[in-house]
């Protein structure tokens, strides 16, 4: 296994390589444009395809064409970008593809700036285009998950096809970390039943994600919903620190997750019992793992790059069980540590509601 | 009236996947265009025996189901996508026939960027664009098509070109492109058209097959719906009207001068070997050779752009990876990059890193004046500081923190180029802090300094930095 010290957004490709990727289409973007270079460089060194496309929304649909073949393929993009793909994400949802997207999150809404924010989110966890859909979204906090679940990200993509997102954002990037690169594995799924391959064996088959009749378009959202309930009961994943005896909790993804993670012990040498839960599949959400703590804890704190988005899934999960705070910085501003453990201060003082 | 043709086989006998109206006949209304546009892809695909392994790419317009019709793999594309759809097919797997079929909204309004851009990337891909100068499945509204005066129902009172524009000649537009090989613009107003307009689409799929690149053929169709005509009116006036806005004609022609395989892209199945192979090669030369860090480096290091500031970050995270430990390097990205500073925050630790930005570094680096004044109250009590001391003009607090005040471009100058100054500084944090000896760094920069000439200065840079410092202590490098 080789290791490398590299960026996070270059450790997403070598996740795609190891993970049998073969075709990349992509439209630079900062914070993101690492995944095309790197994509560029190795994709075609290894036979494989890389495009860049003439948009966002054409490289969506390339990676629809490549996927609806059964044969793993990936784009990756920056929130003003990532918006621009949902139209083809949806397609892809409704016709059931799997394939990989990324969104390494920029400051929004709008053109924003290119500093990381986590305000993409709701885009990414509640469907985001139209119709009734979900992504699978991973949500990374080192360079080594950019690759470890960009990994993961096309064995569930495969799996339920159904695409599957990384969430990072700027920082999760643009860092550079010591990464062990996977060993290559076979891809261990036969698409041959419903992909259009342009061979015999593929021939009758159809990609499509129009269903003319009501009836038949519902029994076909059913069926995606029981496909989502399953991913819900089976694909959680998530990071528990010192939540035992926790009497604060805080609930926080990706960058943030790492600087509340390095105030997690100073807070308890304060005397501050906090302890961090931190989700790796930000959809499906650890609603479970929630619940479970709600009902001895006394607050939950969503900290975040954002205004309040993630909360909401705390706030549904805890159900009114205790108080769920919230702190967030956003427009590329990021909490430290201090400004942090003064917020468990405040809450555990019983200042804050 | 149009020749009745067998149905090949690549044309289903019966139309299973269509839901309403009967499993013989076409959703398509009588006099419509499509129907003979069909049936002389299905009947070529078929002569030219590529049918088993033909993509039909269905757009979104009247012919959205033209997977009811065609016993090839289908695959239905969400609007104006056909050709980034038929290039993400044909791409991956080159072998493949893949025919973009579209309509004018599809093709020449909401899709204009796909289509110009499969063109001019010379996708290997066979193109059918059925131009009726109007949109027939949502209700007969403009099409870009659409010619002047027009009426449809969002031009009610005709297309007019101060308010809708022109119609777009989208032959003549894509003939300006290097790289398509065939673009050409037929009719199927009468027998003889119908006949040009098979040997068209005939030419276009053998172009395809030989890897000769892309092809597109316009066809000009009837609407007898959308233009409220009879289909024998509509024929006619395909023929007296449109043509007269469109012109039939081969507009680009390059198929004979272009060698067979030309445009044939390759791509390789994953190869898990290969894969390997290749990921291995990826190994940092950095062989593991661990120091025992004596306490967590939280380190920060600015200046302005141009210093080496991030390079100076690279080059200690990586001496940081070698020693064993944990390593973080993050550029200055976003808000903090004001003032013209770049800086870098750096962790080398012995346990699992938390925030990767450093807020109280124990380790600062600052290069100009106003980096030391705008970091150096972050620094922890006791830590330590490097400042240029030929750049930046105040000095820090020599009660509360370690200060090391370096001429650091200037001893670069001597050395070479004030270009390798960070690494002066370099040379300074680790003949103070003592963690990495000199041989040490010397022999990591050995591997990651690629070009020679720039190691040399590199390492003389160091030991000036680490001099500079050590004769201070009574060390030598």
């Amino acid at each position: 296994m080789a290791r490398q010290f590299m960026k996070g957004n270059d450790a997403i490709i070598m996740g795609a390589l190891a993970a049998g990727c073969r075709s990349y289409f992509g439209y630079p973007i900062t914070p993101a444009s690492e995944i095309a270079h790197a994509a560029a460089t190795h994709f075609p060194a290894l036979g494989g395809v890389f495009i860049q496309a003439e948009s966002e929304v054409a490289a969506i649909n390339m990676v629809y064409g490549t996927a609806g073949m059964g044969i793993r393929a990936m784009t990756a993009s920056s929130s003003p970008g990532f918006s621009l793909k949902q139209e083809g994400l949806s397609y892809i949802a409704g016709a059931e593809l799997p394939c990989v997207v990324v969104n390494v999150v920029r400051g929004g809404p709008g053109l924003g700036n290119i500093a990381p924010e986590q305000a993409d989110y709701f885009q990414v966890t509640k469907g985001g285009g139209h119709g009734n859909y979900r992504l699978i979204a991973l949500a990374p906090n080192s360079a080594q998950e950019m690759c470890d679940l960009t990994m993961l990200a096309f064995d569930l993509a495969d799996r339920y096809r159904n695409p599957a997102c990384i969430l990072a954002d700027g920082i999760t990037g643009q860092m550079m970390e010591v990464v062990e690169i996977p060993e290559p594995k076979l891809v261990p799924f036969d698409h041959t039943s419903w992909a259009v391959r342009g061979d015999a064996a593929t021939r009758d088959n159809l990609i499509s994600s129009i269903y003319l009749e009501p009836e038949v378009l519902e029994r076909h959202n059913l069926a995606l919903d029981r496909k989502y309930q399953e991913i819900k009961q089976r694909e959680v994943r998530f990071e528990e620190y010192r939540t035992d005896d926790a009497e604060l909790v805080v609930v926080a993804y990706g960058v943030v997750s790492r600087i509340v993670y390095s105030t997690i012990d100073e807070a308890r040498d304060r005397g501050l019992k906090v302890g961090l839960l931190r989700p790796i599949t930000v959809w499906p959400f650890p609603t479970a793992a929630i619940v479970k703590l709600a009902s001895r804890v006394h607050h939950f704190l969503a900290i975040e790059l954002s205004t309040g988005q993630m909360v909401e899934d705390v706030r549904l999960a805890v159900e009114g069980r205790c108080p769920v705070h919230f702190y967030g910085r956003c427009g590329g501003m990021v909490p430290g540590g201090a400004e942090i453990l003064a917020q468990y201060e405040q809450i555990l003082a019983g200042g804050q509601r | 009236m149009a020749k009745v043709f067998e149905k090949p086989a690549s044309f289903y006998s019966e139309f299973e996947r269509k839901s309403a109206g009967g499993k013989k006949t076409t959703h398509y209304c009588p006099g419509c265009g499509h129907g003979n546009v069909h049936k002389m892809i299905a009947e070529a695909l078929e002569d030219l025996g590529v049918a088993e392994r033909s993509v039909f790419v269905s757009p979104v317009g009247c012919s959205v189901f033209g997977y009811y019709y065609f016993n090839s793999g289908n695959v239905q594309s969400a609007h104006g996508r056909a050709p980034a759809v038929a290039t993400g097919i044909k791409r991956t797997n080159p072998r493949a026939i893949v025919i973009s079929y579209q309509g004018d909204g599809d093709l020449a309004a909401i899709g204009t960027a796909e289509t110009i851009h499969a063109a001019n990337r010379g996708e290997n891909i066979s193109v059918f664009f059925i131009n009726n100068a109007i949109y027939g499945m949502t209700g007969g509204q403009m099409a870009p098509t659409t010619m002047i005066g027009q009426r449809t129902t969002t031009t009610p009172r005709g297309r007019a070109e101060v308010v809708h524009g022109n119609p777009i000649r989208v032959c003549e537009l894509l003939a300006t492109l290097p790289a398509p090989t065939y673009i050409t613009r037929v009719a199927l107003g009468n027998s003889k058209q119908i006949m040009q307009t098979r040997k068209a689409i005939r030419k276009a799929l053998q172009n395809q097959i030989e890897g000769k690149g892309y092809s597109f053929v316009e066809i000009l169709s009837p609407c007898p719906t959308g233009w409220k005509m009879d289909p024998t009116d509509a024929r006619e006036h395909l023929v007296t009207v449109m043509e007269e806005v469109f012109p039939l004609g081969v507009f680009k022609d390059r198929s004979d001068e272009v060698e067979a395989n030309a445009w044939d892209r390759t791509s390789e199945p994953f190869d898990v070997a290969k894969r390997h192979e290749y990921l291995q090669a990826m190994q940092t030369p950095l062989s593991l050779d661990p120091v025992e860090l004596p306490l967590d480096l939280n380190c920060k290091f600015a200046g302005f752009g141009g210093q080496g500031i991030l390079t100076l970050g690279l080059f200690l995270a990586q001496i940081g990876m070698k020693a064993g430990h944990q390593v973080s390097w993050f550029p200055a990205y976003g808000p903090e990059m004001r003032g013209g500073t770049a800086n870098c925050s750096v962790n080398i630790c012995r346990s699992r890193i938390g925030a990767p930005t450093v807020e109280h570094p124990n380790v600062l680096v600052v290069m100009n004046q106003p980096s030391l004044e705008m970091f150096e109250k972050d620094v922890r009590d006791g830590g330590w500081i490097f400042v240029d001391s030929g750049i930046c003009t105040s000095e820090p607090d020599a009660k509360r923190l370690k200060v090391t005040m370096l001429p650091a471009t200037e001893l670069a100058d001597q050395v070479g180029t004030a270009k390798v100054a960070n690494v002066v500084m370099l040379g300074a944090i680790c003949a103070a802090t003592g963690i990495f000896s000199a041989d040490y760094v010397k022999d990591t920069l050995r591997v990651i300094v690629k070009k020679r000439d720039l190691l040399e200065m590199n390492l003389r840079a160091f030991a000036a930095g680490w001099d500079a410092v050590a004769a201070r202590r009574g060390q030598r490098s």
